[in-house]
């Protein structure tokens, strides 16, 4: 088999995808954070606080 | 909250954003997959574009803005939010009617109308489908009336019309008059749990919590009384302190929760009111009158998804959420593609969150060989020496939408601050957080040679980090930096009161600004990292936590204080899917075994403990000898687990009638159920009470689990569960219907009115209040079963030693509830299963896996850089008091009898500040916080505006 690849692909960039990306990136993997949206953000960013400390979203 | 994640992920070298893009298919093999994508075309260049916004601006056509959930207008050229990232304008071309406005207008010569659907791919190893949810659309349910009745809203349209940058600017209105509602109403399980009309049997898990959350914040933004009422079946309040906060809505905040079933909503045509009606609890109909209603909308896996999942293979349940195994939670059936957040399941954003860093853990271990290369090493520009030089200082004056700019005068301010000594550029920004004012304020750094930048925007808790890097970015040291926080001190609390808040909002820049010309650049020391990691505790969590870092290539030390491992998994049998916990123990602990990074320490104790993150030692008594070791490690994963709740209530221990959920499923697995004709089950036992206020979380499900173990081992036993909400959220709401067709009884009961269980030699007869009847129901019955809550291990010793935080319940705590839900707030030191709180086995298992991934960011690097800003004893001056030792909440200040000096170990010292308060000599200084730059900040604050 050839060489394994040092990248990961995370598809959707909501909070969960973006947490993803951070991750492996901060351990040296290349990652392609691919959306469908013109931006990433996802469902969170259209909230306006969070429970249950009432911290605001954005 | 979001607002820095998206930054550190627009800039990180690491990560390549490809935007308005889907997989088209994926080719090959894990560890080597070509992904091809189709790239929809934006129409403007995100690499040309500025965001200057001026193509918006000049645009004449208007479109629905689908951000705000169509309730305002956008142009035809837009960009979503102004904290955007990319930071970069597109065409909706639905829309566009080719005027040429915008390509006139932009001088970057982004427009390119020419663009077009291309394709194309890359390679990469593992991928993670991450593509999330969407909101039930209702308006499929008719008798609600969404999309007839203007006031009625969904939760998602809800939150845009509270939001600051929202369709109404954070004004409490309603869509048909923009009046302020004087009553709202909140129908819950809109699209969830609910078979007949929408076909979703699941629970959506978030829309109890966030009912809570919108009725709380309505509240707060109304002017005069409010009146919130959440229609509900049961509230959910199942995470960690949610319950805490669904007692604060209730007992402090005045939210009625009311249980009840909707019948219909029809709208009073003159006032545009509407009128509910509901059954209620007792099945009588009653009616109410709403100035609005908002319909807490379900979580829905979009179509688009599930055919995406159909072109790759990827398995989906009926709800086309990822079929996934309770012990495997984020693996899909195709090896080398992960899954997390709501594509997996319904679940909230700390729940996302575990999981997505699970899937990193499990995508970044099939590469590990290949990790570091296929990055580039990111390049910090040399540092600027700026130490003789006078102060230069700029201020950037932050409007955060409307959230300062609304009350604060934001142009006042700037005007002011550039009067202030040693200012020499002044600026001020619609988000100040935004990405393309980082590169707005690097261009200025070096334009007018600043060497101190003041943000008055926020709170430095949330917003320092990034702004200290952007300084970083142009060669400046990110400790020439400070913060005025006008927003959360200021904005906020003086909304009714423009004109004094913009009067503080001056005292905070002038203060900022005199100490910003006190501030020194420090240096940070690097540290090399120890590669090893001690994981505490060998449960499914330890040992999941072991395995990840073991497949990433690290050394693990993995303690156990038990002669054998498996934790409270040993006591187990089955899950509520049916899966055997007994042999998947079994395979984890050979796996453990057999794993040569891992090495496993049984009858271990934690006797000694030292050291900073990257460089800890710690020292255990290991065998009945309590044989000593030191373990040198670079990370610690906290994974010290649960039990259950040992009850003192309903005549447990006095009868042996009376056993635990748990001592149900070890009699159902060993004599069966053929002898028993009626079993009760009392929940909440030992949860959601005084002594706990807390939801234990598991309880439901394991009771309706053995409700249908009964039923199906004796179909005739009559089986009652007598609950006060019922609480299986996501998938487990299916096993609670099935359970109900089963014929297991549900009865509900209030908190102040519990069942009372009296023995008999006959029986035991439990006696319960029936909501629906009105009237006491005495149930003879061969066993009562307790829903015993989740106790925290007894880590009074551990806690003490390693100096970590526990809350009152004794479970430990995480550094951030929503985004940092596995890090604990020392840094180097990470959280997983039940030791953060009760759980299930599937989120244990990711969310140790997860506590893997946080520690594998870590252990990838050669050395850390430590904090500057830490204390620093004057030993000339010194006078040995020991008052510093006595009062380091950490430990770290120490005398050193053979110096006979005070000593600080810098590596150590969190920067805390207490032992320079107490100082009675004034002998330490702590950096960054120097006397100096503390007077000066008062000394600014006293002198006359």
């Amino acid at each position: 088999m050839a060489d394994k690849s040092g990248s990961v692909m995370v598809l959707g960039a909501g909070i969960a995808g973006m947490q993803a990306s951070l991750d492996l990136a901060n351990s040296d993997y290349n990652v392609y954070l691919v959306d469908k949206t013109p931006t990433i953000g996802g469902m969170m960013a259209r909230l306006d606080k969070t429970f249950p400390t009432n911290d605001c979203a954005m | 909250m979001i607002s820095p994640k998206l930054v550190e992920v627009g800039r990180h070298t690491n990560i390549n954003l490809i935007t308005n893009s889907e997989i088209k298919s994926i080719e090959g093999d894990p560890g080597n997959f070509t992904v091809n994508l189709v790239n929809h075309p934006r129409y403007i260049d995100p690499v040309k574009c500025t965001g200057c916004g001026e193509c918006a601006r000049h645009c004449p056509v208007t479109a629905v803005n689908e951000y705000n959930l169509n309730l305002d207008d956008r142009r035809a050229t837009y960009i979503q939010y102004a904290q955007a990232v990319p930071l970069a304008f597109a065409i909706d071309t639905d829309t566009c009617i080719g005027c040429g406005l915008c390509e006139n207008m932009c001088i970057a010569k982004a427009i390119n109308y020419d663009d077009e659907e291309r394709e194309s791919s890359v390679t990469v190893g593992s991928v993670i489908l991450s593509s999330g949810s969407r909101g039930f659309d209702p308006s499929q349910l008719d008798f609600l009336g969404y999309g007839k009745h203007t006031n009625v809203v969904t939760s998602e349209e809800f939150e845009r019309i509270l939001s600051a940058s929202g369709p109404y600017f954070g004004h409490l209105m309603r869509p048909l008059d923009r009046e302020e509602p004087k009553k709202i109403a909140w129908l819950q399980c809109v699209g969830s749990r609910d078979t007949n009309r929408s076909g979703n049997g699941y629970c959506s898990s978030v829309c109890c919590m966030y009912a809570i959350k919108e009725a709380m914040i309505a509240k707060e933004h109304a002017h005069g009384d409010l009146d919130c009422v959440i229609f509900n079946m049961d509230m959910r309040s199942f995470g960690k302190d949610y319950e805490k906060y669904y007692n604060r809505a209730r007992y402090k905040d005045g939210v009625r929760f009311e249980k009840g079933r909707i019948h219909t909503i029809t709208e009073e045509p003159e006032t545009g009111d509407l009128k509910v009606r509901y059954a209620d609890e007792t099945g009588m109909a009653q009616e109410e009158t709403f100035s609005m209603v908002v319909l807490s909308v379900g979580l829905k896996i979009p179509d688009t998804s599930a055919e995406l999942a159909e072109r790759l293979g990827i398995e989906l349940n009926k709800y086309n959420f990822v079929n996934t195994d309770p012990f495997a939670p984020v693996c899909t059936n195709r090896p080398g593609i992960y899954t997390c957040g709501v594509f997996q399941g319904p679940k909230d954003i700390p729940g996302s969150i575990t999981e997505a860093s699970a899937a990193a853990c499990l995508a970044g271990g099939d590469l590990a060989e290949a990790r570091g290369t296929d990055i580039e090493k990111v390049e910090v520009p040399d540092e600027k020496d700026v130490a003789d030089q006078a102060p230069k200082i700029g201020v950037f004056v932050c409007n955060c939408g409307i959230n300062i700019g609304g009350i604060v005068d934001v142009p006042d301010v700037q005007e002011y601050a550039a009067t202030l000594p040693n200012v020499v550029f002044t600026d001020s920004n619609l988000f100040t957080c935004s990405q393309d004012t980082q590169d707005k304020i690097k261009e200025m750094i070096v334009e007018h040679n600043l060497n101190r930048v003041v943000v008055a925007s926020c709170s430095p808790k949330t917003h320092e980090g990034m702004f200290m890097e952007t300084l970083e970015a142009c060669g400046l040291n990110k400790y020439l930096f400070e913060m005025a926080n006008i927003r959360n001190q200021n904005s906020w609390i003086h909304s009714n009161d423009p004109e004094l808040a913009t009067r503080k909002a001056k005292d905070l820049v002038r203060m900022s600004v005199f100490r910003a010309a006190e501030l020194k650049p420090l240096e940070e020391k690097l540290v090399h990292v120890n590669k090893r990691a001690l994981v505490i505790g060998g449960g499914i969590a330890g040992m999941n936590a072991a395995l990840g870092l073991g497949r990433q290539g690290f050394e693990v030390v993995l303690l156990e204080k038990d002669s054998e491992m498996g934790g409270f998994a040993r006591k187990l049998h089955h899950t509520i899917e049916g899966k055997d916990v007994q042999a998947y123990l079994k395979q984890l602990i050979e796996e453990v075994n057999a794993n040569e990074k891992v090495q496993v320490m049984t009858d271990a104790r934690i006797v000694g403990f030292e050291g900073f993150k990257g460089n800890f030692a710690t020292q255990v008594e290991v065998g009945p000898d309590a044989e000593k070791h030191k373990i040198e490690h670079g990370v610690i994963i906290v994974a010290t687990g649960a039990n259950e709740y040992k009850p003192k209530e309903f005549l447990y221990g006095e009868d042996d009638r009376v056993i635990t959920q748990v001592a149900l499923t070890d009699r159902l697995e060993e004599k069966g159920a053929s002898d028993l004709s009626t079993v009760v089950m009392i929940q909440c036992v030992g949860s959601r009470n005084e002594e706990n206020e807390n939801c234990s979380r598991i309880c439901c499900q394991s009771a309706v689990k053995n409700a249908l173990h009964i039923k199906k081992l004796n179909p005739d036993a009559q089986v009652f569960v007598l609950y006060r909400d019922i609480r299986t959220y996501g998938l487990l709401e299916e096993y609670y219907t099935e359970a109900r067709k089963q014929g297991v009884i549900f009865i509900r009961f209030d908190k102040d009115a519990p069942p009372t269980v009296e023995a008999t030699s006959e029986g035991l007869v439990v006696t319960v209040k029936d909501h629906i009847l009105q009237q006491n129901v005495a149930i003879s019955t061969d066993l009562l079963t307790l829903s015993a809550g989740m106790a925290a291990t007894d880590t009074d010793e551990l806690s003490r030693i390693m100096k970590l935080n526990r809350s009152p319940e004794g479970f430990f705590i995480e550094a951030h509830v929503k985004l940092r839900p596995v890090d604990m707030p020392s840094e180097g030191i990470f959280l997983c299963g039940s030791a953060h709180g009760p759980k299930l086995i599937s989120e244990t298992v990711s969310q140790s896996q997860a506590a893997a991934s946080r520690a594998t960011t870590f252990l990838a690097k050669d050395a850390i850089k430590l904090s500057a800003i830490t204390a620093k004893v004057d030993v000339d001056h010194c006078v040995k008091c020991l008052t510093c030792v006595r009062s380091c909440p950490f430990g770290v200040p120490i005398f050193n009898e053979d110096e006979k000096v005070i000593e600080i170990n810098e590596a150590i010292c969190h920067g805390c500040g207490v032992c320079t308060a107490v100082c009675p000599r004034q002998t330490i200084q702590l950096s960054f916080y120097e006397d100096d730059q503390i007077t000066s900040k008062i000394d600014a604050l006293l002198e006359a505006a």
